[in-house]
This record gives C-alpha cells, structure tokens and sequence, in this order.
C-alpha cells in the first residue's frame, strides 16, 4: 500500500519521485538507518536497501566494494530486517523494498523470508536475477502478504517479454536504462525515451528509471520520460569516500537530485 | 532421464534460468538458435568434421596396463582426451559453441576460466573463427597456470585477471556475466562447463556426449561387454557429463564422479559442492551448491585450479538424487600421488584434475574385482601443472621417489 501511495501523492504533486539505493550494512547498518531517516527528511519518495551478496552479478564495481564492506560487518537479511522493524517503530514512513539477490532469498526459504519481510514492514522486493519465468512461487507468497515483487524490464526485452512483464508486474516496473550492470555514466543511452514509450504502452504502472543516474541535471529528462529515478551508485560512492560522515554529503546530493525531478513532468 | 531438460530448462528441481532481465533474450535466442542447429544437417556434419580433423577425434581408448599391474587392480582403461588438440576436452564444447556464435552472426566471444584449459580452447577457436576473444581468469589462477595464460595471449586473446573474492573461477564467471550483460548484443559468452542457465548446462552436455558415445564403440570392441565403472573428475562437470551422459539407461555401468576434497572435507577447505553443499543458486541455475546460512556462496579450496568452483552443473544434482550417479571426494594429497603415479607407471602426465579421478581408484582398489573393467576419463593433460606440482613438492622429493 505505501508504495502506490507514495506514487499517488508524486503525481497529485506532478513530481517525479526519487528511489535511493543504499547498500545495506556498508559502512554498517546503524549509519544505513541514520541514513535513511535523513534522507527521507531530504526528498527521498522510496528508499531500496541492498541486501549483500558474495556474487553480484548485476553490479558494477562501486556496489562490489560496498557489499563486501556490509558483508565484513556482518550484515545479512535478518539484521537489514531488524533496522527496517526498527525504523518503522520510529515512524519512518516512506516505502522500503529490499533488493536482493535470490539465493539469500532462497536460503531462508520463501514462506519464512516473506513472513519475516512482511512483519519487519518491508513494502517490495526486487530480486535482480529472478526473470518472471522463475519468480511466480515467491511473487505469490509476497502478494499474499500483501508485499509486491518489482520486476525489471531492460532495453533489451523484446515487446513479447515486455507485455509479459508488465501484465505480471506490481507496484511499479522498474526499468534497466542501459544493457549494463550498475555503475555511474556519462550520459544517459539514447535509446532510453523510446525504450520507455514501448513500456508504457503496455502498463498503467509507474515507471521507475535505473542503473547509470547519478547527477542532478540528468534528472529533468527522467521527470519528463517516467515517474521515478534511481539513484544508487552515486550515495555509496559517497558513503564510501566519507565513511566518517557520509550523511552530509549524501543528503545534499539527494536534495539536488530531487531539484531536478520536481515539478516538471508534462512540462519538459 | 533423457526427457530432461524440461521446457523451462529443469533437471528436476535443479537447473532453471536464474539471470538478470537483460540476458534473456540472449538465452532464448541462443535456444532457438541452438535447436535449429541440431535439425539442421549441415551444422552436425560440419561440426563432426571439426571434432575429426581439428581436434583430432576420436580420441584413444587406452588399456593401462603398467598402472593396472602396478595396483593388482582391474583393467583399467585411459579415454585419452589430453590427446585432442589444445590438450583437454574443453575443445569439444568450444568448437561447438564458436559454430552457434558464427550461426548467430556474433562478432566476439567471452569465456572464464579456471586452469586455463577452457580459455585455451576458446582462444583457439576465436583465432580460428576469426572471433575477437576475452577471457576470464581469476588472479590466483594466473599466477598458477601461467603457461596456459601465455597461450592465450599467443592465440590473440586478452586475458583479464580478475581480482575480486577468492580470485579463482567462481569470481572469472561472475565478470564474465557481467561483460555479457554489458555487450550482450555482439557477443556470444562460451560457457566452458555443464553449469550456467538454460540452455547451457544442456548444449555443453550434448557438446561433450561425443566422449561417452566413442567409447561404448572402443570398449564394446575390445572388451565385447559395457563397462563395470566410469570414473571421471567433477568440477563444473563438463568431463564427467559427457562420459556419463550416453550410459545412463545402461544401468549396470557405475557411474562415479570425484569432487575435490581440498585440504580435507572435515577442514572445511574444499570444492565438494554434491558431497557438502545444499541447494542453491549460483550463475544463472539451481543445483548444489557450498553456501553459509546467509545464503553467501563459499569459497572453494583445491590444489587443482579446474575444480575450484563451490558450485557444480545442475544435471549432476539431479543424477545425485536419482542416485544413479555416485560422487565422492579426493583431497589435493592423494590427487597429487596420482599425479605422480601416472607419470612413473605409464609415462602419462595427468592434469591435476583428472588425477582426482585416478586417486578414487587407487582408494578403493581392494572393492574391484580383478576382471571388472574400469574406465578413467582422462579429462586433460599435465603440462600446465608441473610447474606448481614443482613448486609444491620441490625438485628433490620427486627425484627421490
């Protein structure tokens, strides 16, 4: 429910959201929950906690470090569901969807790791190398618990997989900007808008863009394409060039962020 | 069991397509691609004739029987893959795969590595097919099997040293999924084992198949009767697999796969994912796979860098359930008096992967009877070893054998 709520007051706003990816534990997870209190003081719309993991494919080399870091400190899903439990009975409110990989997942087994997600006040998990084909128990189990499982599509789907795909798809599609793995770029693909007009035309979701974004003046394109942005490598870049203090920096480059996805949609 | 894989690339519960959203059209174009090879002719004849004339198959079935008197043992019998060109079976799969990506219009191939055999194989055929061609190999593995990296780069291929985690095959196969999801459009990752998503695990097994096919011809002629064992290594298990895959309705034939206990199982410093490890997913399938409660993938441990991999192909899993197939494990100790024993009795030089699978038989040399016929995959050579076998035991110990 908080994610479609979060996405209904963007567009009562005609803003376009920011989803930050932080990953979880890295430098630890007292600094992941003071973080993600500021942040969400600092125009953060949905927050996504990376769950580390030894092997992670779909990850450039920033996410690396930083899951090896987390995974150093000792971070693993039931300590990230604790911090999210504990945020909660603060009163954070913002939506939190967990992104993990499958086998920590897998390991806790699927009704247990739903449960134990959906008690702590997880609101959706984003499981990168679970396509649709392989997803339908765990997507089922979630729903029954009223959590969502975000897909993505990526530029390389083809209109078959997209339809699929979105028929399927819950709370939000969260789409892959570039054929990648995740990491800071230059520019934005050229492809991008035309990849995003063949998505909705087949969903009446939001669109969320992904990997690649990382500065301010990317994010009007973003606002004027979809409904959301999100930014990962560029917070733990930062966490990790100041780990003594990285909320500063982390905030203010939040707040600029979503300078650029305010208020322009229909307007860019 | 021929039936598997099923429609959604199942052995079971094991295999299965467990990648990121951008590698899917790859993998189902590489399908498609892949079942309209096999019913085209030109493609098997084609094929055949590479395997024949540039490989060098079929390879020897050899009688051992220095090595067979030297442990009162049974006939044993050498498949002698480490006599195909490039020095292993890898070549087999290789060459098919270049095919599929020339069939498929790719411009450049992918591949990682662990002792360096696959990325040989693949730089020779990227030089052959004119194919641009990198390859993954972990920086522990670079440094212990240089030779193999020199011929790499002599065969035109970048070999990129990768350092993140145990720096060995597991880590190599990670960036090189990594390279695929970047460049997915031009390049044709050529998996070297019987792992990865579907369709992998199945195109590589029919790719290797050509070893167990050749030999019921070989034994049935010499010997008039099938096998009593089939004993070969189990890393990925791409060597194994294709021994054991055409004797599976032939259930007399014991079918035994010999995982790498490492420093011992007990000390935790091993690469026995069917023997230790619990279900999994790693690189794209479900199968076996050595983990921590978290779910975090372990880090394997041999001597021999080909079977340093915490997970293993998901069809071997499925043999294990089944039970119709019987995996074991060796440590690095009695793989390398293997090593050695081969060398002194019949002036064969093993790789250290394929040592694993001759030091289950002189273990358990007392259970054979001394008519049973036993036939030992020998998945490569040793060349690439003696350099680190040196290193390990010093010049002085061997000359004292």
């Amino acid at each position: 429910m908080r994610i479609k709520t979060a996405f209904q007051t963007l567009k009562d706003r005609q803003e376009a959201g920011l989803i930050a990816y932080l990953s979880a534990g890295d430098p630890d997870l007292k600094t992941t929950g003071l973080l993600v209190e500021r942040l969400a003081e600092n125009g953060v719309d949905l927050i996504e906690l990376g769950v580390p993991f030894s092997d992670p494919v779909a990850d450039g080399p920033v996410i690396q470090r930083a899951s090896q870091r987390a995974l150093q400190a000792g971070t693993n899903l039931l300590k990230i569901l604790d911090l999210v439990a504990q945020l909660r009975a603060k009163g954070v409110s913002l939506p939190i969807l967990l992104m993990s990989y499958y086998n920590p997942i897998l390991r806790q087994g699927l009704v247990t790791a739903t449960e134990l997600l959906a008690t702590a006040g997880v609101d959706g998990l984003i499981v990168p190398d679970l396509p649709l084909e392989e997803s339908m128990e765990l997507r089922e189990r979630l729903r029954q618990k009223e959590l969502s499982l975000i897909y993505l599509l990526a530029p390389t789907s083809s209109t078959v997989r997209v339809r699929k795909i979105a028929q399927q798809a819950q709370g939000f599609i969260y789409c892959v900007s570039l054929t990648g793995v995740t990491g800071e770029r230059d520019q934005l693909p050229e492809e991008l808008p035309h990849f995003l007009q063949r998505v909705s035309r087949e969903t009446t979701l939001p669109l969320a863009v992904g990997f690649g974004l990382s500065r301010p003046e990317q994010m009007p394109l973003i606002a004027s394409l979809a409904d959301a942005a999100v930014v990962g490598s560029a917070f733990v870049s930062l966490i990790e060039q100041n780990p003594e203090d990285p909320i500063t920096p982390v905030c203010n480059l939040a707040a600029s962020l979503k300078e650029g996805l305010g208020r322009v949609r229909g307007e860019g | 069991m021929f039936k598997y894989p099923d429609e959604r690339g199942r052995f079971g519960a094991y295999g299965g397509r467990f990648v990121p959203e951008t590698l899917m059209i790859a993998l189902e174009e590489l399908e498609r691609e892949y079942q309209k090879a096999l019913n085209d002719p030109a493609f098997i004849q084609e094929f055949q004739q590479y395997l024949r004339e540039y490989a060098g198959r079929p390879s020897l079935l050899y009688r051992a029987d220095r090595l067979t008197r030297y442990l009162g043992g049974p006939r044993i019998y050498l498949k002698r893959e480490d006599l195909n060109h490039t020095g292993s079976h890898k070549i087999n799969n290789a060459l098919g795969q270049a095919l599929l990506a020339v069939r498929m219009g790719k411009s450049r191939v992918i591949a990682e590595t662990g002792a360096g055999q696959h990325g040989v194989a693949t730089a020779t055929v990227a030089a052959h097919f004119g194919l641009s061609c990198v390859v993954y190999m972990g920086a522990a593995d670079v440094a212990r099997q240089a030779l193999n990296v020199f011929r790499m780069r002599l065969l035109g291929a970048e070999v990129r040293s990768v350092t993140s985690g145990s720096q060995t095959l597991k880590d190599a196969t990670n960036e090189a999924m990594r390279d695929w999801v970047t460049a997915v459009n031009d390049t044709h990752y050529i998996i070297g084992s019987v792992v990865g998503p579907h369709p992998f695990p199945r195109l590589v097994r029919d790719f290797q198949r050509v070893i167990g096919d050749e030999l019921r011809e070989q034994i049935l002629r010499v010997e008039k009767r099938l096998p009593d064992y089939l004993v070969a290594c189990v890393g990925g298990g791409s060597n194994s697999m294709g021994l054991f895959y055409p004797f599976l309705a032939d259930r007399e034939v014991r079918l035994i796969g010999v995982e790498a206990a490492g420093r011992g199982i007990e000390t935790g410093k091993h690469a026995a994912a069917l023997s230790k490890g619990r279900r999994g997913v790693l690189h794209g399938s479900m199968s076996y796979l050595l983990q921590d409660e978290d779910g975090q993938v372990l880090e394997a441990h041999s001597v021999s860098a080909g079977l340093d991999y915490p997970g293993v192909g998901p069809e071997h899993s499925f043999f294990k359930d089944q039970g119709r197939a019987t995996y074991t494990a060796v440590t690095d100790e009695e793989a390398l008096e293997a090593f050695t024993l081969l060398s002194r009795t019949e002036g064969i030089i093993p790789a250290l992967e394929s040592a694993h699978a001759l030091a289950w038989v002189v273990q358990n040399i007392s259970q054979f009877e001394k008519d049973q016929v036993v036939v030992l995959n020998l998945s490569g050579r040793g060349d690439k070893d003696v350099q680190q076998v040196a290193a390990l035991r010093g010049g002085g110990e061997l000359n004292a054998h």
